[in-house]
């Protein structure tokens, strides 16, 4: 099968394109930088439509990862990056006559900030979406899924907290902050919260290029299917990383209330760094958020392969061998 | 639409509205709004006629579940609802014919049955009785038929009754159709109250609502007066079945008009609801089902009863049989340690002195008397006397507390009942009926205050005189007795004279009982029982309804007066004995070297306990029986048995006695048991067990015994388990604290057993977390040495070590999600012994869904 894969660069992109040249697919990567996969590769911006109508030209499938992820930056950033991007990719199929379309999106697209516990994929909601990044997603993902239609059959797939070796988003943040002793626990550190080993988020992409088709239309979750209280998932995390787990503990409304405050320093004073705490990652770090898994893995024949107990040891095993201060971003 | 039909309402289906323009009997034509599914070629109608001050909206859960091939029709009466106004008043008399010729142009042609709620029922029953031909049944929810004997009507309504009252808050101001939706508890959500008072928002639109209050006919002289009595009496010659809906908590209709709607309607199911207040249809939502179900069994002929075994050897002896043979006998019968020595011949004389009393002073047989006194002999005669009258005794026990014991003893609805003073105070504060009769020594000035006429003593003079009542039919009601309300309301289950008679064979049997026993019973419903087992008893000097008040010595001293060979106790008991035996004195230790058998029952009974027992009770073989209260024992094991059956998936309570059948109903995956019964070795189902001796039927609990005998002969447990390859039972929880994850159901006892192995953990508690289906499991665990004073706020959960949770995790045998701590695990009330899992979960799913 001739595949697209957009944005892979990132850690899950670059383990999915991984994942479809082993099985011996064609596979195409569309990035900003090189990636250094052994397949073709064109470089250039998501939302240039020249760019990305020659990749897609040709393919049975689009993997559409390329986005802006963080959890700063003005507004506009991420409209380009994110809702502009997969206006392009959802276009370029069209014009291209691809049959298939992978939207790959985020649960936060559906996340008010309330706990979720073992809840479908919601729809998504611009509206009530915390942070520029989940609003933008959820325009995009409302965008993918509505072009779903007899010729482009369109999946939207949102893995949830993907983490693994390499990791600069998730992993690194946690560890870089436990080292300086900037990590405490927010609230009582037991709400519940589902992640994905990386591998398993990947290997679900490429059931998912595979279901696409008599599966569509519809958003899925993927996670391992095993939420933990968050105060052990940070603790796992940085013992495989070798520092000392989260200290102290600050209480949750104190948290929202920091972190409402942050998001208003750094948006008023225009900072680009990555901020001690935003309100959505206190959200993100004091609520539930686990998911029911039943319909994803009816939907894509897929189940997680990597427990979360190896997905740490892996992790461990990553750190390691990379030395102590690894992954400098 | 017309202008006046229902908008989008919840739960409506707007395709169910109707208008029906109908010519009354003076050729006026109004137009009807009727709620209708529509089905063609019906099997039948459900007739649902609600009441003042709602609409047919009420009845929108049944029009959804209607039985297969059922037409479901509920109109609004003319003046109300959606349905036309009216110029003036309409008579009970006028609406019946009215409700007839709306049945007439909607074309039901039979069989029908109807459903009636408040003065819906009334109506419905008027519809019923001049439609016989069409009538297949009748339902009634909550509502009247006539005012009991010195009643003067519910209170409230006959406020609303008041004339410059009744305009005021009937029709004036919408405070009457509010109210009526007010009453819930909880209450009902916003847009249901909105629906329900959406046809009536402007006085002109209220109008019937105030005509049909002053339509109830109060006094004699009004003019619905001799319709509405014609009904209450016409009821009386149905001959169709009949259901009856109740929510107990009605402050308008209360207990009063069930009971006297039930001496009309003597062969009428009854379902209580017991949270439920007047709106039935929507405090217990799940009456649709019910309906559903007893419609369904109308021509299907349901009678588990048919598929019951009969008792090995048939059912030769009575409860009483052990005191005619021992009429002559001089030997203690019953002896209070500290008090009272009765002999067999004493017994003998005093309960048929007794009996003779009891039906002389009114004690019909069918009677229900409810026994408020301390186990002693004066509890074990009035319990043989009643039997012996043919009356039914009703025993709550103290385990209850005061709340559940009212409302226990007020569902089984009693004649007569029988206290020390401190039950007769109690069964006035609980606003029992029926006349009273008082036990032991009581002043007489007592007495008169306690409203109780006579003693037990008087009715045994009385009765020395009086002819002995005949003997009770062997499938006559003997018993209600009730579960432990670990989980909601106490259940009440009766049991026949046939069915306590081949309990009793069977224990005899089980046991090797015979006449040359003597039994201690510090385990309060086996106090009574020894003069029907035929063998001699002792009641310890201790409150036996609470089990931890039994010391050894206290043990001791009840096995030596009477020279005890058996032991009856409950766990929390043997714990306190096993504890206080360093205290006991050569003597008690050589009254205790005499038992031969003790039995033990009433929660899991752990291995370890009975062995540290071995010291007090050295010749003591050690059993204990499973079993509920609708059904003991189902099967037995001795410590031997439990030793050798080793470590397993649950508690081994051993394999099924003789004459009992114990099958499982296997799990499916949203945890519910729908399988069909099964005896395949390892095969995980809730237990469903067949016996002589299973209770004859839950009490005024008619769905919840539609429920659980649905495989005919059969009784659903409740509990979780599996057969081994040896035939051995092995319970595994509560149905429903299996936790129903994606990857299948996974039931606690054994991960808790696991656990509980671990160094450093006292207790354990496995529930899940999240919606059925895809739940997670969450140990909540209770280290070595907690402190229960000291863990701050008692059920206070945290967070476990990392630790601790790969320990657990190592052992579980399922995926665990969290593991918690705990200072202790909330218990129920009445053994103090059965975690409440239910609970557990509740307080985990809060902490781990985050933000404390």
């Amino acid at each position: 099968m001739r595949v697209l894969v957009t944005g892979a660069s990132g850690m899950l992109g670059r383990a999915t394109a991984e994942a479809l040249l082993a099985r011996g697919d064609e596979v195409t990567v569309l990035q900003r930088r090189p990636a250094g996969l052994p397949c073709r590769e064109e470089l250039g911006d998501v939302a240039d439509p020249d760019v990305v109508r020659r990749a897609a030209r040709g393919q049975d499938a689009v993997l559409h990862l390329a986005a802006k992820v963080d959890v700063t930056g003005p507004w506009a950033e991420y409209a380009a990056a994110n809702v502009t991007g997969t206006r392009t990719v959802v276009d370029a199929c069209r014009a291209e006559g691809v049959g298939r379309l992978v939207h790959v999106s985020s649960p936060s697209v559906a996340h008010a900030g309330t706990a979720l516990t073992g809840v479908g994929a919601g729809p998504a909601d611009p509206a009530s979406a915390r942070g520029p990044y989940s609003r933008s997603k959820a325009v995009a993902e409302l965008d993918a899924l509505a072009a779903d239609s007899a010729g482009l059959a369109v999946l939207a797939v949102r893995p949830h907290l993907v983490w693994g070796p390499g990791d600069t988003q998730l992993v690194a943040r946690i560890v870089e902050r436990a080292r300086a002793g900037r990590l405490p626990v927010i609230g009582s550190g037991a709400a519940l919260v589902d992640t994905t080993y990386v591998d398993n988020a990947a290997a679900a992409l490429v059931a998912a290029v595979d279901a696409c088709g008599p599966v569509h239309g519809e958003a899925l979750v993927v996670s391992n299917g095993e939420p933990r209280p968050v105060a052990e998932v940070l603790t796992r995390l940085c013992r495989a990383a070798g520092v000392r787990g989260p200290r102290g503990r600050v209480p949750s409304r104190a948290a929202f209330l920091a972190g409402a405050l942050v998001d208003g320093v750094w948006a008023a004073t225009g900072r680009r760094t990555v901020p001690p705490l935003t309100r959505f990652l206190a959200e993100q770090l004091a609520t539930a958020h686990w998911f029911d898994q039943r319909r994803t893995r009816a939907a894509l024949g897929w189940r997680p392969h990597v427990a979360l107990e190896e997905g740490f040891a892996r992790l461990a095993a990553w750190y390691a061998a990379a030395g102590p201060r690894p992954a400098a971003r | 639409m017309r202008p006046d039909s229902p908008a989008a309402l919840p739960g409506l289906d707007p395709a169910w509205s109707r208008s029906v323009t109908v010519a009354d009997d003076t050729g006026a034509e109004h137009c009807w709004h009727v709620l209708d599914n529509g089905v063609p070629d019906p099997v039948g109608t459900l007739l649902c006629v609600h009441g003042n001050p709602t609409w047919s909206y009420l009845w929108r859960r049944l029009v959804a579940a209607a039985p297969p091939g059922w037409r479901v029709v509920a109109p609004d009466h003319l003046g109300m609802g959606f349905s036309d106004r009216l110029p003036g008043p309409r008579s009970l008399r006028q609406r019946v014919t009215d409700l007839g010729d709306l049945t007439a142009a909607l074309g039901v042609t039979g069989p029908v049955v109807t459903v009636g709620h408040d003065w819906g029922g009334v109506i419905s029953l008027g519809w019923a009785l001049e439609h016989r031909e069409q009538l297949r049944g009748v339902v009634l929810a909550n509502t009247a038929v006539a005012m009991p004997e010195g009643d003067l009507g519910p209170a409230l309504i006959r406020l609303a009754h008041a004339p410059g009252v009744r305009s005021a808050v009937t029709v004036g101001t919408p405070v009457f159709v509010r109210a009526t939706t007010a009453l819930s508890r909880p209450a009902l959500p916003a847009d249901v109250r909105d629906a329900f008072a959406a046809p009536y928002r402007s006085a002109a639109r209220r109008r019937a609502v105030g005509d049909f209050v002053a339509d109830i006919p109060f006094s004699p002289g009004h003019p619905s007066r001799p319709v509405q009595e014609a009904i209450a009496e016409g009821i009386r010659t149905l001959d169709v079945p009949a259901l009856l809906l109740w929510g107990p908590r009605d402050p308008v209709f209360g207990e009063r008009y069930l009971t006297d709607l039930r001496s009309r309607l003597p062969r009428a199911r009854l379902h209580r609801y017991e949270s439920a207040s007047h709106l039935l249809p929507e405090d217990a939502p799940q009456y649709a089902d019910a309906v559903v179900r007893w419609v369904a069994d109308l021509d299907a002929g349901h009678d588990p009863a048919a598929a019951r075994p009969a008792p090995p050897g048939g059912a030769r002896r009575r409860l009483w049989s052990a005191l005619d043979e021992r009429s002559d006998d001089d030997t203690p019968a019953v002896v209070e340690v500290g008090g009272a020595t009765v002999t067999w011949s004493g017994l003998a004389r005093r309960v048929a002195d007794l009996a003779a009393g009891l039906a002389s002073s009114g004690v019909r047989p069918g009677h229900r008397v409810a026994l408020l006194v301390e186990p002693s002999a004066d509890l074990t005669a009035a319990v043989y006397a009643v039997w012996r009258a043919g009356a039914v005794v009703v025993v709550a026990d103290k385990g209850l507390g005061f709340a559940g014991m009212r409302r226990a003893l007020r569902s089984a609805g009693v004649d007569a009942v029988v206290g020390s003073a401190t039950g007769l105070a109690a069964a006035r504060l609980m606003g029992l009926p029926g006349s009273r009769i008082a036990a032991g020594r009581v002043p007489a000035a007592a007495l008169r205050a306690l409203g109780a006429p006579s003693t037990l003593e008087d009715l045994e003079t009385l009765g020395r005189t009086a002819p002995a009542p005949a003997a009770p039919p062997v499938d006559a009601d003997c018993a209600v007795l009730f579960t432990s309300g670990a989980t909601g309301p106490a259940k009440g289950v009766v049991y026949t004279h046939r069915q306590a008679a081949a309990q009793l064979e069977l224990v005899r049997a089980a046991y090797g009982l015979t006449g040359t026993d003597r039994l201690v019973a510090a385990f309060a419903p086996f106090a009574i029982l020894g003069p029907a087992l035929g063998i001699g008893s002792a009641v310890p000097d201790v409150d036996v309804t609470a089990p931890g008040s039994l010391t050894a010595a206290a043990l001791a001293d009840a096995a030596a007066a009477v020279d005890a060979t058996v032991v009856f106790a409950s766990p929390a008991a043997l714990r306190r004995v096993a504890a206080t035996a360093p205290d006991l004195a050569g003597d008690q230790r050589a009254a205790l070297a005499r038992i031969r058998l003790l039995m033990s029952a009433g929660a899991p009974v752990p291995a370890a306990l009975l062995r540290s027992l071995r010291e007090v009770l050295p010749a003591a073989d050690a059993h204990t029986p499973y079993g509920m209260t609708e059904v003991l024992p189902v099967t037995d094991v001795s410590l031997a048995g439990i030793e050798a059956a080793g470590d397993g998936e649950g508690v081994c309570v051993g394999p099924p006695l003789p004459g009992v059948d114990v099958r499982v109903s296997p799990l499916s995956p949203d945890g519910t048991a729908d399988g069909p019964l099964t005896d395949r070795a390892g095969v995980v189902g809730e237990v469903c067990v067949r016996a002589a001796h299973v209770k004859d039927r839950y009490d005024a609990l008619w769905a919840l015994e539609r429920t659980t005998s649905r495989d005919p002969g059969w009784h659903r447990t409740g509990d979780v388990g599996h057969l081994d390859a040896e035939g051995r039972l092995w319970v595994e929880g509560r149905l429903p604290h299996v936790v129903t994850t994606a990857a299948g159901p996974v039931t606690p006892v054994g991960v808790e057993q696991r656990v509980e192995q671990l160094p450093g953990v006292s207790a354990a508690a496995a529930v899940g977390v999240g919606p059925a289906g895809t739940q997670v499991v969450v140990v909540v665990v209770v280290a070595d040495g907690t402190d229960p004073a000291r863990s701050g706020r008692a059920g206070r959960l945290r967070l476990a070590g990392t630790d601790l949770a790969d320990a657990v995790r190592a052992v579980a045998g399922v995926d665990v999600a969290a593991v918690l701590l705990a200072g202790r695990l909330p218990v129920d009330v009445r053994h103090q012994s059965k975690v409440d899992r239910g609970e557990v979960a509740r307080r985990a799913a809060r902490v781990l869904a985050g933000r404390s």
